[in-house]
């Protein structure tokens, strides 16, 4: 069952300075959203604090699944992830990167393994699988990024410019993973990106950083 | 020079026939700084990443206790083990003066604050997006402390290997409290200093040729480790 939160009253402020004030807002169970909104504007803090990477100033967020509130612990983080911009990769190879989320869930080997195979193949980083991660190109990286989310079987899967700085043949598999995580997953999902296109390719519903708070795009 | 050269010529012959004092000494070096250095990364490695890892009171203050504590000079720290070891020290009772163990605890405490030091500043250069990535994947407090320690492996190998470095070519602590006793105490620092003492330079020299290949083969190893991570940097930066 895909997560919806709510977000009330939020604010955060990073010495002294305001980015995020007294926003509220609902995203809904299920939905696509693309956030957007000038550099600066407040997307990547907003999208830490909705993965709990981050806590914010002042305000809250509730996580429900159905009508239930989740309470905050291993179990809520463990239904989420977050593709960080800089994605982090591990210093090891292509194929232990992915595995890292299903491992440290203490999943069996062989189910580890061929989850794991089978998200590469996704991403088509199947012919790569032994080579260490750091060799790859940004392309290939974000496309690993994407396969070691996806792995986890997340029911609120966010996303940081999740193709920025990558060419088109890449921003398509990585699209079409996307899409594909809506379909077979119904996961509600909250991306960030400066382009319009993209936004209106992927997601139900926009939503702009104005005023340092959530507006939605009426369409 | 002629001295020199003949010294070196019985020194590799004295290498070359495996001669059984000489493998003896070199053993027991091996034998003191490697248990050392075993001790010193169990407890060292931990420490440093805790200390990296870990927000706490008084943190700088130790970080830096423990960067002074790496120049400790070898005498001093004999000089402070042969009181807590000799008859009328706190620890006289274990009669671990004159033995190799009360070796292995000098080399054990000049090694410590290595390890522990260069561990705290390759944890603490882990990119801090690993932290984050480790947590949006799922890791609970724990997990996410392997993962980072994980990354600064290659540093925490330099260190240990850095540490072993200073230990097998440590003299000043090792004589107080071991003793140079043959057979039982000697090592290939000691008995290269008391060698040369009594004039008799092929096993000093030959013991010296020993010293030499390994610190070589030490720094190696180290440069190696530490292009290596040179390369990754390079790689992880663009
Ligand atoms: N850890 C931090 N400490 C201090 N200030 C921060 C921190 N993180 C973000 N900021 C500030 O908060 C503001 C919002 O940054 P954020 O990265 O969320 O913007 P963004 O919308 O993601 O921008 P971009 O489109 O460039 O990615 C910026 O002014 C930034 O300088
Ligand atoms: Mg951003």
């Amino acid at each position: 069952m895909p997560i919806s939160l709510r977000i009330s009253g939020l604010s955060k402020v990073y010495n002294s300075s305001v980015v995020i004030d007294n926003c509220s807002y609902t995203f809904q169970a299920g939905s696509v959203y693309a956030v957007m909104g000038p550099n600066g504007c407040g997307k990547s803090t907003l999208l830490r604090i909705c993965s709990l990477l981050e806590s914010p100033t002042s305000g809250s967020i509730s996580y429900y699944a159905g009508d239930n509130e989740l309470a905050y612990d291993m179990r809520l983080r463990r239904m989420m992830t977050l593709l960080l911009p800089d994605i982090g990769i591990f210093n090891t190879t292509v194929l232990k990167n992915v595995e890292y989320g299903l491992k440290i869930r203490g999943l069996s080997r062989k189910s580890i393994y061929d989850a794991s195979c089978e998200a590469l193949e996704l991403v088509g980083l199947t012919h790569k699988m032994s080579q260490n991660a750091l060799l790859l190109s940004s392309g290939q990286k974000r496309r690993l990024g994407i396969a070691r989310a996806l792995v986890i079987k997340p029911r609120l899967l966010m996303l940081d410019e999740p193709t920025s700085a990558i060419d088109v043949e890449n921003t398509e598999i990585v699209e079409s993973a996307i899409l594909r995580i809506k379909q077979e997953r119904s996961s509600t999902i909250i991306l960030s990106t400066h382009e319009r296109t993209q936004a209106d390719r992927l997601a139900d519903k926009v939503v702009f950083v104005e005023n340092k708070r959530l507006s939605q795009d009426g369409f | 020079m002629e001295y020199i050269a003949s010294g070196f010529y019985h020194a590799l012959q004295l290498i070359l026939k495996l001669d059984s004092e000489l493998l003896g000494i070199i053993f027991l070096s091996l034998k003191v700084s490697g248990a050392a250095l075993v001790l010193a990364a169990l407890i060292g490695i931990p420490l440093g990443a805790l200390l990296s890892l870990k927000k706490f009171p008084m943190r700088s203050a130790a970080v830096s206790l423990l960067n002074t504590f790496m120049g400790l000079p070898p005498v001093v720290v004999g000089l402070f083990l042969y009181l807590l070891l000799s008859r009328s020290g706190s620890l006289g009772f274990m009669s671990l003066l004159y033995t190799p163990y009360a070796m292995m605890i000098a080399q054990t405490v000049l090694s410590l604050p290595i390890v522990a030091s260069l561990t705290y500043a390759a944890v603490s250069s882990v990119n801090p997006v690993i932290r984050m990535a480790a947590r949006t994947l799922g890791a609970n407090n724990y997990q996410t402390a392997v993962a980072i320690i994980r990354e600064a492996r290659m540093g925490i190998m330099a260190a240990v290997i850095a540490a072993f470095g200073r230990v097998i070519a440590e003299v000043g602590a090792i004589l107080i409290v071991g003793g140079n006793i043959a057979g039982l105490t000697r090592v290939m620092t000691t008995a290269i200093a008391m060698e040369t003492d009594k004039g008799n330079f092929e096993l000093a020299l030959a013991l010296g040729i020993i010293l030499l290949s390994l610190s070589l083969l030490i720094n190696t190893a180290l440069h190696l480790i530490q292009n290596n991570k040179d390369v990754r940097s390079q790689i992880e930066g663009d």
